[in-house]
């Protein structure tokens, strides 16, 4: 197992359009990085470019103390898992994992061991002698994996292996997966993983380390707790969180020392929690604040935004209201129990942010100004 | 729950065991479609096979008897046709003439496969200077009339020194030279997705491994269906030997067939007959042995991920 640096790494293709600029990262010997983003954001590129399926047209990518960049990817000591599995559909389950090993020209017995290891690992024994369109879609992202495992390479790729697979078995392959990695760190030989995901529940679930990507740049790399608590930018802030983080322009006014929001007419002061974090004064930022952060009291009082609800989701344990503030919908995740009854559309309601949860955004550079000292 | 799931299907059974005057017309009216369908079915079948049928039927007739009826089952069957057939005007047999053909046609079939799938390969996968280029060449000779190329072609092979040879009839293929082929391969290329490749070469396979032990196997169909088809053409050519084959050892069956017209003033109709069925039969065999991977073959992209 080895580290992986990327260094100032660039993928410009052929038409001029620039997908990947100069992005930075080093993945730990043994960590498990996830690289999250929309769709377009260039990570299925960048880990194709570790693999070596993509050329790279400036940077260094370092794999342990090799640079690999015009290594082909045979040798670049990697495993990947694909999409949709790409199994090799003429040959048997047993063949598809020795694939690799046979072209190396390794010994038969030797070859014969480690598919039995493989097997036994991921649950596949029963299964070796069938034609992958003999597989359900887990068995064959199961044999898709044991066939990265079983050449102990130096660093996993992962290229959204999940995503074709239904919800249910998608949970159950999500912690088979960690399970194992977490199994061979303890067994003392770790695996370096780079996992491409647009799924943020993968994401936040298991990585050890999160890459948020936006448009071929890196917006954040943390571990998720740090992700989902000091979000670096609006972009991190809005990707990460279901619902969706309420971002909404307010303006910063930090009369008396007491920093306050107004969004349209409405000013609250936030008396605690925010002002030793903030880097600037005042003027007009983002205001973002998660729909579970939010306070919901009855309409009318004191030092809330008062709203109207336009829209009350129930969902058994929780209800979501879009609540309608000057023009801005804003929604709040409330417990069931909170309510006596569920309040309806056309509500007036008031809502205060809890004050230490909140977060503002220069406009501009979307950067976080909220976090002070953290 | 239970009686709710349990009703209809009730109702279901009851509905079967007795069914109304109603259901029991429709019934009758579906029969009846589908009688009527597999009769003209079957005789537009036979009206189609008749001239092939009755060819097998004649072979084993006489040759008085050939003209005499229509129908196909011979009265006196006899196997004079075949014997006299076999043995030809010429000092060679049948024998000599379907050794001929095997010699053009196996060299052709096995160097059209491998030369085929090559060059698909290369224009499928690979981008390299001036491809664009080639590839409006390889679709422009698709569309070009055979008869254009046959002087040019033949003044070509005569100076090689390559006439009354099996040679002109075989390279051309054998080097990729039938467009339609290579057309395509590609064709079914693009349509297999690039992953297993992938997949090879990140598990070390390098280009040419990757097109042995991944693509080929997975583009197996549409290689049985370029073989198929190019057995078959070969088998059925007759311009070609005729252009280029000159003396009669070097006949293949499809030339020698029309040895018995030229030879004798009252054509032996009989061992015609006999020796096309014959001629048929290669190809006949071939085709129903593939037909699987044939149909498989040019009705779909042919690989299920």
């Amino acid at each position: 197992m080895a580290e992986l640096q990327l260094k100032s790494l660039e993928k410009t293709y052929g038409g001029g359009f620039k997908a990947v600029h100069g992005i930075d990262l080093t993945v730990q010997e043994g960590e498990f990085m996830v690289l999250v983003g929309p769709s377009g954001c260039a990570k299925s590129t960048t880990l194709r470019m570790i693999a070596g399926l993509e050329t790279i047209t400036g940077g260094e990518i370092r794999i342990g103390n090799r640079v690999v960049n015009d290594i082909v990817p045979g040798k670049r000591g990697i495993a990947m898992v694909f999409q949709n599995y790409a199994l090799y559909p003429h040959m048997k389950v047993r063949n598809n994992l020795s694939f690799g090993l046979r072209l190396k020209g390794r010994p038969k017995p030797e070859i014969e061991g480690a598919t039995q290891d493989v097997s036994r690992v991921l649950e596949i024994e029963a299964l070796l002698d069938r034609l992958p369109k003999q597989l359900s879609g887990g068995q064959a992202q199961r044999v898709a994996v044991g066939r990265a495992l079983i050449k102990q390479p130096e660093v996993f790729l992962f290229d959204e292996p999940l995503s074709n697979l239904d919800a249910k078995l998608r949970a159950s392959m999500r912690v088979r997966i960690t399970d194992l990695h977490k199994r061979l760190k303890s067994e003392g030989r770790p695996a370096t993983v780079v996992y491409v995901t647009h799924d943020q529940v993968e994401a936040m679930t298991m990585g050890d380390r999160i890459c948020v990507m936006r448009e071929g740049h890196i917006m954040q790399v943390a571990d998720p707790t740090t992700l989902y608590e000091q979000p670096a930018n609006s972009f991190v802030a809005g990707f990460i969180g279901m619902p969706e983080m309420n971002l909404i322009d307010a303006i910063l006014t930090t009369a008396g020392g007491i920093p306050s929001i107004t969004i349209g007419d409405q000013t609250i002061a936030i008396s605690e929690g925010l002002g030793d974090r903030l880097s600037i004064g005042e003027g007009p930022v983002k205001f973002g604040i998660r729909p579970q952060h939010v306070d919901v009291c009855p309409g009318g009082t004191e030092n809330c935004f008062s709203g109207t609800i336009t829209t009350a989701e129930f969902l058994g344990h929780e209800v979501n209201l879009h609540i309608r503030i000057n023009g801005e919908t804003f929604v709040a995740v409330v417990p069931s129990d909170h309510f006596s009854t569920i309040p309806r559309r056309g509500e007036v309601v008031a809502i205060r942010p809890i004050g230490q949860r909140i977060h503002l955004f220069d406009r501009l550079t979307e950067e976080n100004i909220s976090l002070g000292s953290l | 729950m239970t009686t709710s799931i349990d009703f209809p299907a009730a109702k279901h059974a009851e509905r079967t065991a007795k069914a109304s005057p109603l259901e029991i017309k429709l019934r009758r009216k579906r029969m009846i479609s589908s009688m009527i369908r597999y009769t003209v079915l079957t005789v537009v079948g036979l009206i189609m096979l008749y001239p092939l049928i009755w060819l097998i039927g004649a072979s084993f007739k006489t040759n008085s008897e050939i003209f005499a009826s229509p129908s196909f089952w011979p009265e006196n069957p006899t196997l004079s046709g075949y014997i006299n057939g076999w043995e030809t005007s010429t000092p060679y047999t049948f024998a000599r003439f379907f050794w001929n053909t095997f010699l053009i046609i196996t060299p052709k079939v096995i160097g059209t496969a491998i030369s085929c799938t090559l060059v698909a390969y290369g224009f499928a996968r690979f981008d390299f200077p001036g491809k664009r280029i080639l590839f409006a060449t390889v679709i422009a000779t698709l569309l070009l009339p055979n008869v254009v190329t046959r002087i040019p072609q033949y003044l070509l092979f005569r100076d090689i020194g390559w006439l009354d040879s099996f040679l002109p009839l075989w390279v051309p293929s054998a080097m990729a030279g039938d467009a339609f082929f290579v057309f395509m391969l590609i064709q079914f290329l693009r349509a297999i997705p690039r992953d297993m490749e992938e997949a090879a070469r990140v598990d070390g396979a390098n280009t040419f491994q990757t097109l042995i032990y991944i693509v080929v196997p997975m583009l197996m169909p549409a290689i049985i269906s370029v073989c198929l088809f190019q057995f078959m053409w070969t088998m059925n050519d007759f311009l070609g030997p005729l252009i280029y084959i000159s003396s009669v050892e070097n006949y293949p069956v499809s030339l020698a067939l029309k040895l018995s017209i030229d030879t004798t003033e009252a054509f032996d109709w009989n061992q015609i007959l006999a020796m096309s069925v014959l001629t048929l039969a290669p190809s006949l065999i071939v085709f129903f042995l593939a037909q699987k991977y044939f149909i498989e073959g040019i009705s779909t992209g042919g690989v299920k991920g």
